[in-house]
Order: C-alpha cells, then structure tokens, then sequence
C-alpha cells in the first residue's frame, strides 16, 4: 500500500518565494503564479489509513503552522484557499538512490510509534494559482524547481507503484581481456569504462598483467585507477619535472615538505610537529595531553553540480578526515572558503549546463550551513572569492581542526586485525568519484557524472563520531582511516599497503540489493569509516556501537600476505600486490615551462577621488561583508570560542581570525586563519603564493598567535597542468611557499591540490585563474591576551606597522579603477619574521588595544574596517610621512603591515619595543566622533566619509 | 559542592552536550554525566539517581521533520511517565535550544488540550538559521533555575525558535500563569524589533516555564555564556567575573542544597 501524506505551509511558505524569486533572477520576467510549495511523504507498508493520519498527526504536522491530508498515492492535485483553487503543477522527488535522510528519520520515528513502514520517500509539491505557459513551465521545470543532477520533477499523477529499491544480484565474474590490446583500444578501455587511465598506465597494467599471464577482472582495473588517481597519488607534485632545463625529481618533497624538514632539523628539541603529510591531517603539539590535527580538501567539481550536496559531502569527508587522523582526534572547528564567479553575473552569459552563480553560492553555503551545524563543529574561519572565470568550475575549499590526544597519534594495522566497516551503508553513490574530480568539467558532466555526486547525512556521521571516540579511548582498535574518494578500495588499499588484505565485498551491509561486488568496493557512499580491530576487542567494539545505534561489520582481515585479495561468495574477484598496486605507477615526466616574472607596465598615474575608491574597495565583493553567510553557521557550538568571525561594537565587523579554546576551562587557544588572493597570480605566481602566505600568518598574529607556533597548510587549485605554462606557475608557486615557509620557520603540515579546474562548452574555456589557499593554525599561549581589530576607544593613537612600497599590481585598487601596470606586492622575507615577533611581543605585552592587518584595500580600507566595526572615528594624518604617491600610501597592499591602535600611556613603550628594525610610522588618532578623515600630503583632507556611510557600503552588496 | 546530580541527555545528533557538561561542573554540580538516550530507554529507573534532567541543544535527528520533533515523541512514547514522576518529585528539567523544543513538542511545558498542542516553535520569522548574540530579561517568578538573574545575555543558534501560540488567550493565559519566564529584550531591556527579537517569537517570549516552574525550556544558550572569554565583546569590555549563563546553572545546582 502506498500513503500520501502531504503537508501544506499555513502562512510562511519560503519554498514557493524562493522558486519566484530564483525564476526571476534566471530570466528577467515576472515569475509565474507559484503559490504553495508543499512537502510530502510517500510512505510504503501494510498499514490501513488510520495508521497513515496517525503518523501525520503524530509525527509530520504542525497543526499550528501546517495543514496536512492524507490519501493514497495521487489522490490530492489541488487545494483549495481562501482565494481561490490551486492546481498542482509539479511534484519533485530525490532520484532513486539518492540519500534522502529525512525519509530515514521518518522510518525510524515510525517505529518508535510502533507503526512499521517498508520504506519512505519525500517529496515536494508546487501548486499554482492559474494556468502556466508552456515555456515559463519548461525553465522552472529545467532550472529553478529541481536539480536534475539529483532530483526528478514530475507534472501529473506519479508513476510509482513501489518505493524500495534494489534488484537482485547474480554473480558473475567480468574479466577484461586487455593483453593483446593496441594503443588505441587500450584507451578506449581507460575511456569506456571513466578509469581516467593515462597511455602509460595502461601499458604498466598491461605488462604487468602479460606477466602474470592472466588477463584482469573489472575490480582490479577499478582499484587500480582508483589508486592511481590524480585525486589518490596526486602525481602530478609528487612526479618528476622537466622545467628550464632542470629536472625537479618530486616536487613536493623539494619544496613543500622539504622545507618542513629542514625547519624541523632547524628546530631540534623545539620541533612541534608531530606527523606531517602522512596522515589524513597534519598533527603538531598543543599542550602536555593534546595535539591538534588540520586538514583542507577541496570538492569544487561536486560543487559545480549540485552545489548543496557537494559542499555538504565536501565538509563530511573533510570531518572524517580528522576523525581519521591518528586513532582518531575529535573535530573542534570548521573552515569554509569559496571561490564564485560574481554574483550579479547576467544569465544570459551562462554557458550551457551551468548553474547561476548566486545558486550555486546559495547552495554552498546551505550544504555546509546543514553539515556543520547539525554535526556541531564549529565554522569559525571562512573566505569568499569571486572572479568571472570561476563560473563553470567554483572552488569549494572545506578545513577541519581536531584535538588529539597525545599517546593517540599513532596507528598501525596488525596481521589478524579486523578489516571493521562501520557507520553508513554501502549504495552506488558517487560511483567514480575519484576519477571524475580529476576530470575537466564539460555542459555534459551534469549527465554523464551524475552519479559521482551525492548528499551527506550529518546525524550518520555524528553518531559515529561519537562511538568511535569512545572505543579510541577505550583503545579497542589499532588503525582507523576515513572512506573518502574510492570508497573501501581507498580506504582498505591504503592502510593494508604495508600488510596485505583480505576482504569479502558480500558481508558489506547495503542500502539496497543488486550492488555488483565492484560497486561495492568504489561506491563512495559518505559517512563510513574503516577501523583494524584485533579480533579479541571486536565484541566489546560491536556491542558499543549497537548501543548507539551504529554498524560496525567485519569485511575480512588484514595479513602479512602483501596482496589485495578480493572475494565474493567466496570467489576471489580480485588478487593484487599491494607493491604493484602502490608503487606500480609508471612515472610520469611532465615538461612546464616558466614565463618569468612578466615585465612590469609602467604604473599609470591617477586624479579621481581616493575616496570614492575607497567605497568602491569596500563595497566589491571580495572585500565586502560577509555577515549574511557567517551568521548562516554556527560558530560557536562546543563552547570554545573566543575570538568570534564577527567582532566590534554591533557584534559586525570583519575580524582576522578566529581564536577557539579547545580543551575548555583551559587558557591555552588556537588562532585559525586564512590567506587567498587568486589577482596577484594573473602577476605573479610565486609572488602570490608568497601573499598569500604572509596573509594568513598575518591573520592569525594580528588575533594573539605566536609566531613560532604557526602550522600552515597548502591547497593549490589549478588549471590543466598538461599546459607547459600552468605547470610551470605551479612550479613557481610551490617554490615560494618552500622560501617562505623557510624564511618564517612555519612548517607546512598538510596539503592537497586539486587540477584541471577548466570549463569547456559551446566552444569557450574558462580557465580558473591559478588560486592558492594558505590556512594557517596558530597557537595562542593566553586567550586573555588575545586582541581584536575594531576600533576601542576615542583618544588613542593609531601606528602603522611594517613598510609600504610602490607596488599596486593586483591590487583592488587596479580592480575597482581598472589602472594597471606597476609591480606585484612582494614578502620581504628577511624583514617580514622579526615584524611578526614583535607584534606579537606588543600583544602580549598587553600594549594593543586593536590590531588589524593591510590586504585588499591596504591602509585606507583597513583604517575603514577597524572605525565602523568599533564605532569609533580616526584622523589620519601621517600619510605624508610616506614619501609616496596618495594613491599608493592609501590603496598599496605592500605585505607584513598592521595598523595597531595603542592608549597615549603605552605608546612609548610600544615604540621601544618594535626598536629600529621594524618600520613604525604614526598615522593619527581614534576620536569621538563618527567618521574617517585621511589627510594628503598637502594636510588637506583626502578621504572624509561617516562611519555610517562606510558601514553601509560595505555591508549591503551581499546583504540578502 | 552542591549535592546536586545531572544527567545531559545524549540522542542522535545532540550535539551542546559536552559544553552543558562542562557548564554544571563549573556551577559546583556533584556529577554531571551525559548518557545516551537508548540507555534511559532500557533503563528508565537511571533517573531516580539524578536531580536534575537536561536536554541539551543540537539537531536530534537531524530536525528531520521538525525540530525536536523525533525525540519529543520518543520522550512522550518511552518515558512520559518517568519525566512527569521525575518533575513531581521536585526535580529539575531544562531543555536548551534543541531541548526546549523537544520538550515543548512533548508537551511537558504546555500540555495540550483536547485541540491539540497549545504552542509551537515554528521556524524564525526571517525564515534562516541564525547565529547571534541577544540579550534576555528574566521573570523568575517560582521557576529556580532563572532566580535572580535579571538580564542576561547568550547567543541563539537556530533556524526554528519562533514561539507561536494557538490563540492570543492561550499567550495571555501563559503569562498570567507566570509561564513566560524569559522575552528577547534590547542592551537596557526594552523589546524591540529584529534583531532584538531574533526571530519573531510572540510576545518577545525566548523561554517558558511549566505551571510548577521547574521545568524550563529556552532558546538562548547559556551554557555558551559560562566563561567570559564567550562573550563577543570581552576584548573591548574587559574580562567579566564569569558568563552571565553560570547563574542559571548554579542556582540549578543550588536548589538541592
């Protein structure tokens, strides 16, 4: 029997508004009479319909707010109001196989109800006051009221007579004979069947299997791509380069984790990482009982297709991450940063098959909006970007911070151990994953990839969070990793490789029947975890995670064979070693060539009114506030913060970083930080990988970080690296994150690069411009000392902290005035650490009432930020000090500079403090009233503006 | 030491548990422990070991269907007995954000009428989650947990917090009853508009009270507001004693003195 219970929003219906309002954004016409957007739940099971109203009532109404019905399946296709008579236009449902946790729910509450179902599905249902033109129907059809990478929108009576999925499955083994095979075919393997197998590789397979004498089954082809992944093995850094005639042998190891070896070595006995590019996060100290873990991962190809699934899986698996990381650290805080094509782009400038900006940064920030809070971790740091080439292919970057005990840092997988799947259920979601996020984007990646993106279920997710800290710290199991990209292959690969595995892909628990045993080993399903349990804890670990409601199930067994055994009804589908499989891959040698630093146009000179470019700075979309997302998040569940992304007297203005207590009750912090500016790369590659640097350390310094204890993390997103020239500007970038990184005695701890971040259809390309994130942690010895960037009190004086040069190149100042030419900001490496040390000396010292680093906009911008976030005016007046042109002493964005507001009784001590060797030059005061004046170098004043009017500029573009 | 003893309620997807926690141990409660819910239900008679029941915020069950909503009924189903015995034996029970709700959808707050629930927490009126600090007067009246603490303020963190009541006499009746103990008021405690009111709740109501007073439900989270180090403007305000939330949980733990 099939129930209908639909459920009807009395007054406050913000679906229906949102299909109006997204219609009327998409095209520019008034939207069409949508009038009630219903929700709804089919529901399956022997039960009469009283049981069905039961539940209803019980259960899925809220006679307060909600009018409900219940009916077989297509008894209700319109309603009736006060003004008039609906008609059903549509009803949406998730495709089958789609995570639908909200049908989970309603199962499991119905039983709590004693009403047992088979199964549940919901669904939406659009009702319009008239009729509809045909092609008004077909753009909300196409665009507005489904995803059609998830969703199926049907007009009239639903065809169903059935909910539960799943078909039987016969086993039979799928070898490809691959042995005898050309060039040609053997690409047509690698292509037909979405390996992403380069030539190369498939010759490696190919030899290798010739000598075995046997051909390979699927599985094993599967495993192997999947391992071999540009996503897995990130081969591109780590393999050889021929660039300017120089051989770069791996270029990770020479720059980025070369330099973290060498800054250990430097270090000795002060060394504080603890393990670093070997896990699933980097881990350095903390305190005497805790370590803390980072890692950042990107999941922008997801994103571009279903933007609420792809941020939202994109944050779960950057949780399990931490969670995975050691025996396990416990998640305290999320970073979300994201890179949007603008969102006032015209529609009609889409290329087909792509998604709306303003939707897809809509969807972003909903999918990590639900992960996170409903999780409860924390999102605490964030950034947002926006540049017209990120429109096919937006950047998704996802951060999670863990706490880990010290003697918990460590994992290693015994032979004997149990190969122990536990959490979520295994269905064919995001079949090729792996694969596809290495792939570039095309208008036919919505059909064909459709598969590979999928929606999280945070609450899975926490409930296993919570079973498996309790079984670490009850040491009942000796390795655990999470079950990202590739799915058990990945997960179960990698922790055997030293070992050799045994795994029976039949005992895996389903979603639904008819899985074949190769979708079992990819299937990417979210929220599962793999743990190696000795055989004598796996009782006690079964019955703690029963009693929390989670499944854990032995898949098999971890033995000292060196081999990857795969069986299914006891028939081996699949037998590699675990040599072969790690170190197999040919290398490949890529050729990048380096353009050199472009010579600089001469900078052109200016005569408009600095402050009307400040406005324009404040109000453009990078620099703008983004309260209307940050309050999307919770930033403060589990209690631990102290520094707030929001700061200042309204509780509005754009604080550096974050600062989290993560052992409560306990003074010790973490600042958490970011650095991005995809402009200076167009420059400069290896300068803007320096900025980007020395921005997130700035960040974090400017809040109460230590300098000595700032950890920082790498994610490179790139275009086709396959282009000599793209390459090569990685290269370049690379490079300066080993001089910097060296230069300021920061390890990097962790990284991921995500490539071939291109577009391509109806004969455009859109290449995103060359983007670096640099997150930074910094560890905060006090809290109490700690310092925000608004403005504190009238009467105070006003400092700038470091040097500023001629060099507008990249600026916003070039963005917002359409100027060029001059020189890219550059990090004085030798000048940029002693900075760092002696503001944070001042902080400690208690010498600083507010502290605010220089980025986009320099010094007139930052000045700006820290008057209308305290509500506190300033007179700038030292301007002339500078010896250069108006325009470059407002808007440069010369590196390592600070504005630090000081009380008159402190300033002297400030002064001796910083010494001769760091730049100070006093700009003005802070005073009562309301407004922001910068006077020239002539003492006319410049820049005059209300803090109000500032404020305003700067808050309304995303405001709604 | 205060004597009292709190168990923190853990379901699915609760989530404010170990900050609730750590709050009742600074307020002085002998044992504040947090146990699963599937533990109560094998073992209802673990209550009798405890004076004081929280159900902590977060998103049991993932609000899936309504907020709260899937916890209220497995309260109502599992232990509705157990609780109201647990009240009648002059015990305490709070409900935080995620908690208030469950415990309003249970009806241990408000119990219904033959029409059904009497109020609800239907989603905030500007129809988004919202994280934000706001400030609260209290009317203690003969609820324990708010005695006085005047006005306090802790941040919201919720998409559904909207107090709505089926008729204006049912609100009116609420409040000559003393039930409404907490309203949404402005830095110098006066109503307001949004933000003041963040989220469009009836009558500025961010907290009610059952007709005993001893069982509470509020929206805001005070243990958010424990340490003083929380509180968004300590930078520039200086570091205050302790959080403003501290008060409600000692003079929990106090009222088993």
């Amino acid at each position: 029997m099939l129930w209908e219970v639909e459920i009807l929003p009395k007054h406050h219906d913000p679906e229906s508004a949102r299909v109006r309002a997204e219609f009327e954004l998409l095209t520019h016409r008034v939207a069409p009479d949508i009038r009630l957007a219903a929700r709804g739940f089919l529901l399956e099971g022997k039960l009469p319909q009283e049981a069905a109203e039961r539940l209803m009532n019980e259960l899925l109404l809220d006679p307060l707010v909600e009018d409900g019905r219940v009916g077989e399946l297509n008894a209700f296709d319109e309603f009736v109001t006060r003004d008039g008579q609906l008609r059903a236009l549509a009803t949406v449902l998730l495709k089958p196989g789609v995570m639908d946790p909200v049908a989970q729910s309603v199962e499991q509450a119905s039983r709590d109800l004693g009403i047992t179902l088979a199964s549940v599905r919901t669904f939406r249902r659009y009702y319009a006051g008239g009729p509809i033109d045909a092609d008004v129907r077909q753009t909300l059809f196409q665009k507005v009221l489904a995803n059609d990478a998830i969703e199926q929108v049907i007009a009239g009576p639903l065809n169903l007579d059935h909910l539960q999925l799943g078909s039987n499955y016969d086993f039979r083994l799928v070898v490809v004979p691959i042995r005898e095979l050309d060039d040609a075919s053997l690409m047509n393997v690698s292509k037909s069947g979405q390996l992403s197998l380069s030539l190369a590789e498939m010759r490696a397979i190919q030899a290798h299997f010739l000598e075995l004498g046997r051909e390979p089954t699927d599985v094993e082809l599967e495993t192997l791509a999947q391992t071999w992944s540009e996503h897995c093995s990130h081969k591109t850094l780590k393999g050889a380069i021929d660039i300017d005639g120089r051989r770069i042998g791996n270029l990770l190891k020479d720059t980025i984790f070369g330099a973290t070896q060498e800054i250990r070595r430097r270090l000795g006995a002060d060394d504080w990482c603890v393990s670093v590019f070997e896990d699933n996060a980097g881990v350095v100290r903390f305190d005497e009982n805790f370590n803390v873990c980072f890692k950042v991962e990107t999941h922008n190809h997801p994103s571009a297709i279903e933007p609420y699934g792809g941020a939202n899986t994109g944050l779960g698996g950057v949780i399990r991450d931490a969670l995975g990381t050691g025996l396990g650290a416990k998640p305290i805080c999320n970073t979300d940063i994201f890179c949007f094509a603008p969102p006032d782009t015209p529609p009609e400038e889409l290329p087909p098959g792509v998604l709306h900006p303003k939707k897809v940064m809509q969807g972003v920030v909903a999918g990590v909006r639900d992960y996170g809070n409903r999780i409860g971790i924390p999102t605490v740091n964030g950034a947002v970007c926006f540049d017209p080439r990120y429109l096919g292919n937006p950047l998704v970057f996802c951060g999670t911070v863990g706490l880990v005990p010290v003697n918990r840092c460590h994992k290693e997988a015994q032979p004997g151990d149990l190969i122990v799947a536990v959490g979520g259920r295994t269905g064919r979601d995001g079949i090729h994953g792996a694969t596809f996020s290495s792939i570039e984007l095309t208008s036919e990646s919505e059909k064909v990839s459709g598969g590979a993106v999928q929606i999280g279920n945070a609450i899975t997710e926490k409930k296993m969070l919570d079973v498996i800290l309790q079984a670490r710290d009850r040491g009942l199991y000796s390795a655990i990793t999470d079950c990202g990209a590739g799915g058990f292959s990945s997960a179960i690969g990698e922790m055997g490789e030293k070992l050799g595995a045994v795994v029976h892909l039949d005992r895996a628990p389903l979603k639904y029947q008819g899985l074949s045993y190769t979708e079992i080993w990819i299937s990417e399903a979210q929220e599962r975890m793999i743990l190696a349990v000795p055989p004598e804890n796996w009782d006690a670990l079964r019955r703690l995670f029963e009693k929390e409601d989670v499944e854990a199930t032995a898949l098999g067994t971890f033995e000292a064979t060196g081999r990857l055994r795969l069986r299914y009804q006891d028939q081996q589908v699949a037998d590699l070693e675990m040599t072969f499989l790690h170190k197999g891959r040919p290398r490949v040698v890529r050729q990048a060539v380096c353009n050199g630093a472009a010579r600089a146009k001469p900078q052109t000179s200016f005569d408009g009114d600095l402050g009307e470019v400040l406005v324009k700075i404040l109000r453009s979309p990078n620099v703008c506030s983004k309260e209307e997302i940050i309050r999307r998040y919770d930033h403060e569940v589990q209690g631990g913060s102290v520094i707030k992304p929001l700061v200042g007297s309204a509780n509005d203005g754009p604080g550096d970083a974050a600062v989290i207590m993560p052992v409560l009750g306990s003074w010790r912090g973490l600042a958490v930080g970011c650095g991005i500016n995809p402009y200076y790369g167009d420059v400069d590659p290896y300068h803007m990988a320096a900025l980007a640097i020395d921005e997130a350390v700035r960040n974090v310094v400017s809040v109460g970080a230590d300098p000595c204890r700032i950890a920082l993390l790498d994610n490179f997103c790139w275009g086709n690296t396959d282009r000599p020239e793209t390459l090569g500007s990685l290269v370049r970038a690379a490079e300066a994150c080993r001089d910097v990184a060296l230069a300021y005695m920061m390890p990097f701890i962790s990284g991921k690069d995500s490539l071939n971040n291109e577009f391509h259809a109806a004969g455009r390309n859109i290449v995103i411009p060359a983007t670096l994130l640099i997150s930074a942690l910094g560890i905060v010895p006090d809290i109490r000392n700690c310092v925000t960037m608004d403005l504190k009190e009238p009467g105070n004086l006003l400092v700038l902290v470091g040097s500023t040069r001629n060099e507008l190149a990249g600026s916003h100042f070039h963005v917002v005035t359409g100027q060029v030419g001059g020189e890219a900001p550059k990090v004085d490496m030798e000048a940029a650490p002693r900075i760092f040390r002696k503001v944070h000396n001042a902080i400690e010292r208690g010498l600083v009432r507010s502290c605010h680093d220089l980025s986009e906009g320099g010094l007139a911008v930052a000045v700006a930020e820290m008057a209308f976030a305290g509500n506190i005016g300033a007179d700038i007046t030292g301007l002339g000090e500078m010896d250069l042109p108006e325009e470059v002493a407002l808007f440069s964005e010369s590196p390592t500079r600070f504005v630090v507001e000081v009380t008159p009784n402190k300033i002297a001590e400030l002064k001796s403090l910083l010494g001769s060797e760091v730049p100070l030059l006093a700009l003005g005061e802070t005073v009562r009233e309301p407004r922001l004046r910068i006077a020239g170098s002539s003492g006319m004043w410049i820049v005059e503006a209300t803090l109000a009017s500032l404020k305003e500029a700067w808050q309304k573009p995303l405001r709604q | 030491m205060g004597k009292a003893r709190v168990l923190i309620l853990r379901a699915p997807g609760a989530n404010c548990d170990e900050e609730t926690q750590f709050a009742f141990e600074r307020a002085g409660a002998q044992v504040a422990e947090r146990i699963h819910i599937n533990r109560l239900r094998e073992k209802p008679a673990l209550l009798d070991d405890y004076q004081i029941l929280v159900v902590p915020g977060g998103f049991t069950y993932g609000d899936d269907v309504a907020a709260g909503k899937i916890l209220a009924n497995q309260l109502s189903v599992f232990l509705g007995d157990q609780l109201r015995r647990f009240r009648d034996h002059e015990k305490l029970i709070l409900g935080i954000c995620n908690g208030f709700q469950a415990l309003l959808k249970a009806g241990l707050l408000i119990s219904p009428d033959e029409d059904g629930p009497l109020a609800t927490l239907a989603q905030n009126a500007h129809g988004k989650f919202e994280d934000r600090w706001i400030a609260m007067k209290a009317r203690a009246g003969k609820c324990p947990f708010l005695r006085d603490c005047g006005l306090l303020e802790m941040p919201i963190a919720h998409g559904e917090g909207n107090f709505i009541c089926r008729a204006a006499w049912i609100r009116k009746g609420l409040d000559q009853a003393g039930q409404v103990v907490l309203r949404y008021v402005d830095k110098d405690g006066r109503p307001g508009p949004f933000p003041v009111n963040p989220n469009g709740s009836q009558d500025d109501i961010a907290g009610v009270c059952d007709p005993t007073g001893r069982v509470l439900g509020l929206m805001p989270h005070p243990e958010r507001h424990v340490l003083p180090t929380q509180h968004p403007q300590w930078t520039r305000k200086g570091l205050a004693p302790e959080g403003d939330g501290l008060r409600l949980f000692r003079n929990a733990v106090e009222f088993f003195k």
